[in-house]
């Protein structure tokens, strides 16, 4: 039996300096991540807030801020009623230098068996990340409909 | 065969900004995938008991299958076998589905392998760090026009556990 947990990969020409850059600003997260502002200080043991359309729809804790390599922080969603009784799980964002490109490592683990909150997250890491690749390597973002995702409920 | 058996052991989901027709070109042309996929071409004879081959920088024929179900530009699904000596034997075969939809203006990319057993992480380990490498250069050669050439060696463990199986990778 597998670990309730979500893992994706993905390589990106850049480097590894700009991608926690973005990963961090709301400069660039608003761009890449449907609008999403992340606010935090990012010092280990601060708060992070996920903010969409001035609404805090997941909440979170700096765990480690290995600036450029590593990032973690818990995330506890906030807003929709089926997922937010979920307990919080973790987030972890592992840079690493690939030959000329970047290879970004996003696991997204501690999930109560059966958890829907996974099936969601499984749904939007993809998007999230394949937009943060562009945005890197085009300057320019994917506009993708969050109802393209297949997310139940979520339309 | 019947692909009812097959499980999916692998998803993989991307989204690229091109067109549906430059996403399914781009996996059945081997003018593109020689670029994203260290140099390998995919030659495939695009209809359901088509060949489908990837054939290695070297000319040999790496991976050789047969094209199972084809609905241009939404679906594509092959038998993708690595031509390793028993490993078709000892594994069964290894089914590769690609679906392409349209998500806005862009194209959302799923990658499905799958088995009709179950296979140990040690195997899948190839499959997991193999596909997010040759989509993601991909999809860089899509929207910008370079593939990115990422330097990739099969993982140890995985060579380690065909090794043990008696399937040569040589």
């Amino acid at each position: 039996m597998s670990k309730p947990e979500f893992v994706y990969v993905t390589y990106i020409e850049t480097t590894p300096e700009k991608l926690w850059q973005a990963l961090t600003s709301s400069e660039f997260s608003k761009r890449y991540w449907f609008g999403t502002e992340l606010k935090s200080d990012w010092k280990v043991g601060s708060p992070l807030d996920l903010v969409m359309n001035g609404t805090t729809t997941d909440t979170g804790e700096i765990l480690e801020a290995d600036r450029p390599r590593r990032l973690s922080y818990t995330f506890k969603h906030e807003t929709n009623e089926a997922y937010r009784n979920e307990k919080a799980s973790k987030v972890v964002f592992n840079i690493e230098q690939h030959g000329k490109f970047v290879k970004l490592t996003l696991s997204h683990e501690g999930f109560a068996e059966g958890s829907k909150l996974l099936d969601g997250i499984s749904k939007g890491w993809p998007a999230i990340m394949s937009s943060l690749k562009s945005l890197l390597e085009s300057g320019t973002a994917l506009e993708i409909p969050v109802s393209a995702l297949g997310i139940e409920g979520v339309s | 065969m019947n692909i009812k058996n097959f499980k999916p052991a692998i998803v993989y989901t991307i989204y690229i900004a091109a067109t549906p027709e430059k996403v399914w070109q781009a996996l059945t042309a081997a003018e593109f995938s020689r670029q994203y996929f260290s140099g390998f071409a995919i030659e495939a004879d695009l209809k359901v008991g088509g060949a489908f081959i990837a054939r290695a920088p070297d000319g040999s024929v790496h991976i050789s299958g047969e094209v199972i179900e084809c609905d241009p530009p939404s679906k594509l699904t092959v038998t993708w076998n690595v031509n390793w000596p028993a490993l078709v034997e000892k594994l069964g075969p290894t089914l590769v589905t690609y679906e392409i939809e349209q998500a806005g203006e862009v194209v959302k990319l799923t990658m499905l392998q799958s088995h009709d057993r179950d296979i140990s992480d040690d195997i899948l380990s190839g499959g997991r760090a193999g596909w997010p490498a040759i989509l993601s250069s991909l999809k860089s050669l899509l929207e910008t026009g370079q593939a990115l050439a990422i330097k990739m060696a099969p993982p140890e463990r995985m060579l380690a556990a065909l090794k043990e199986m008696g399937i040569g990778t040589l």
